[in-house]
């Protein structure tokens, strides 16, 4: 089990445990504001947009090519962004701090 | 506004009911909600059973929409399997039944989230014939999934050219199956896209080992024993083991029809997703409603769709005053082709076709479709090509005029800087 921890618009910060899966389907599950993942999680729909915490965006690792361009839907995107479906959980995540990006 | 003592009943539980009862709950709805659907199984994603659930190794395990225990928290309650027979409009009352029994279920706010069922044409030799399937529910794939694993089935006829019927041919082709998709238009997808994108499709699939007939009609399907004999109006006979059909779907309109709601195409609605009677809304698949965007109704079949609608409508109930304005956006993921679609094309006057060279690491193709209409950008088709679709949202949304000698050259890179005008 890993922890995990979003933190949403309106400042609240929840942290869940997990050890498989996306962290977009950790939200879904665990009714995280701004977290919609409409689409399933096959990077179609782009409404799963969190901000990387900046110390640990080198462990979570970059965008692929897809999800850099679906990023560009959302005005909010920068260089710490990342859409949640394509982050899956694993023992490397523990403690991973995620700031959701919609309301 | 106070909602404590008011109840919500929501009638359909897929894409539209359970984003619509959730987001009630998270939009501060104090009273009582209640979901209610005839499909037995905790509510699912619908997208993937063409396509990953078809394939998986166990379909037991369905994409659930949320955790049974989400209801609870949320104070949802979910009737499942349970059909809904009548409404009453005067008595603000639905029949319920549910295990073999009837129940009366009062509402103060009734959201119709019925959705679609497959169309299955009077093709003489398709109704009960237990070598046709549709695609439409978990129990569907199911059944097709046990046919083929128990009957060891390996000759599959896809009636029908459009997405549920593409998706399911590049499955079952992926399940180690001989396909044959026959679609009656002259074209694949006639009546969602251009016939470039038709002609790319049909390509795709001729290569990856479907057979595609195209400007052909089933006439008849005749079985002996388990094999079937599909006719066709050229005088061709294909046989199969067994038939997938996808040729549209009908409206879950009845309720709404019978309680004398007005109907056009779906349930009509007005821009808030409010039906003719004002404690009634109806959303997703099943309605027929106004979109700030565009001058006629428009009834969408997406989740897209389901999902905005139901936002809109549960904002609403809350207290809020707000109207659609979110741009239609659909996908389709046939092999490892990633179709991405934005707006609707309806009225374009001029196609701007764009291929570019493949992406690093990948062989695949990437095009895209760019829809215009006295200039405007009304809608792109993109294929493999993320990029062009979230250029293309970004400029449909904000009406921003296109470069189009830029768009057309394949050499100039795309991006917000070459390709909008300011």
């Amino acid at each position: 089990m890993v922890k995990i921890t979003f933190i949403t618009k309106d400042n609240k910060s929840t942290t869940l445990e997990a050890d498989s899966g996306s962290v977009m389907a950790l939200a879904v599950d665990n009714n995280i504001l701004g977290i919609g993942g409409d689409c399933g999680g096959v990077c179609s729909c782009a409404t799963c947009h969190v901000h990387v915490q900046e110390d640990q965006a080198d462990k979570i690792g970059k965008a692929s090519e897809i999800e850099e361009d679906m990023l560009e839907l959302d005005d909010n995107t920068n260089e710490f962004s990342r859409l949640s479906c394509q982050i899956e959980i694993s023992e490397e995540l523990d403690g991973a701090v995620f700031y959701v990006a919609q309301e | 506004m106070t909602t404590d003592n008011l109840t919500c009943i929501i009638v359909g539980a897929s894409h539209a009911g359970v984003n619509a009862a959730f987001t009630l709950r998270n939009q501060g709805w104090q009273g009582k909600i209640i979901l209610i659907d005839k499909d037995q199984h905790l509510p699912y994603h619908k997208p993937p059973l063409s396509k990953k659930a078809l394939t998986a190794e166990n379909q037991e395990i369905a994409a659930l929409l949320k955790p049974e225990a989400s209801y609870q928290q949320a104070n949802i309650e979910l009737i499942l399997g349970a059909e809904v027979s009548n409404l009453n409009r005067e008595s603000c009352t639905l029949d319920v039944t549910e295990n073999g029994s009837l129940k009366t279920l009062q509402y103060d706010k009734l959201v119709l989230a019925t959705g679609a069922r497959p169309f299955i044409p009077p093709i003489p030799g398709l109704a009960g014939n237990r070598a046709v399937f549709a695609m439409r529910t978990l129990d569907d794939v199911k059944a097709i999934r046990a046919c083929i694993d128990n009957k060891d089935v390996k000759r599959a006829v896809i009636i029908g050219g459009g997405y549920i019927g593409l998706e399911t041919a590049s499955s079952l082709l992926g399940l180690g199956l001989s396909v044959t998709l026959i679609e009656r238009e002259e074209r694949l997808l006639a009546r969602v896209t251009a016939p470039v994108m038709s002609d790319f499709f049909k390509t795709l699939h001729q290569q990856k080992g479907v057979e595609v007939l195209t400007g052909l009609e089933v006439v008849s399907v005749n079985s002996e024993q388990d094999n079937q004999l599909v006719l066709c109006d050229d005088g061709t006979s294909i046989e199969t083991d067994m038939i997938i059909v996808g040729v549209g779907i009908k409206v879950n309109a009845e309720l709404a029809e019978q309680a004398g709601l007005k109907i056009d195409n779906g349930i009509s609605v007005d821009e808030y997703n409010q039906s003719s009677d004002n404690n009634i809304y109806a959303i997703g698949d099943c309605a027929n409603f106004k979109h700030s965007m565009f001058t006629q109704k428009v009834r969408l079949e997406s989740v897209q769709n389901a999902v905005d609608q139901a936002k809109i409508v549960a904002k609403n109930l809350c207290g809020e005053t707000i109207v659609n304005t979110a741009v239609p956006w659909f996908w389709s993921d046939q092999y490892d082709y990633k179709l991405q679609m934005v707006g609707l094309a309806t009225g374009f006057d001029e196609i701007v076709l764009r291929r570019e060279s493949a992406k690093q690491n990948t062989s695949l193709e990437c095009l895209s479709a760019w829809y215009f209409k006295d200039g405007a950008l009304l809608s792109v088709d993109a294929v493999n090509n993320s990029k062009a679709y979230a250029l293309g949202t970004k400029a449909i949304q904000t009406g921003t005029k296109i470069n189009r000698a830029v768009l057309a050259d394949e050499n100039e890179p795309l991006n917000h800087k070459t390709l909008f005008l300011a």
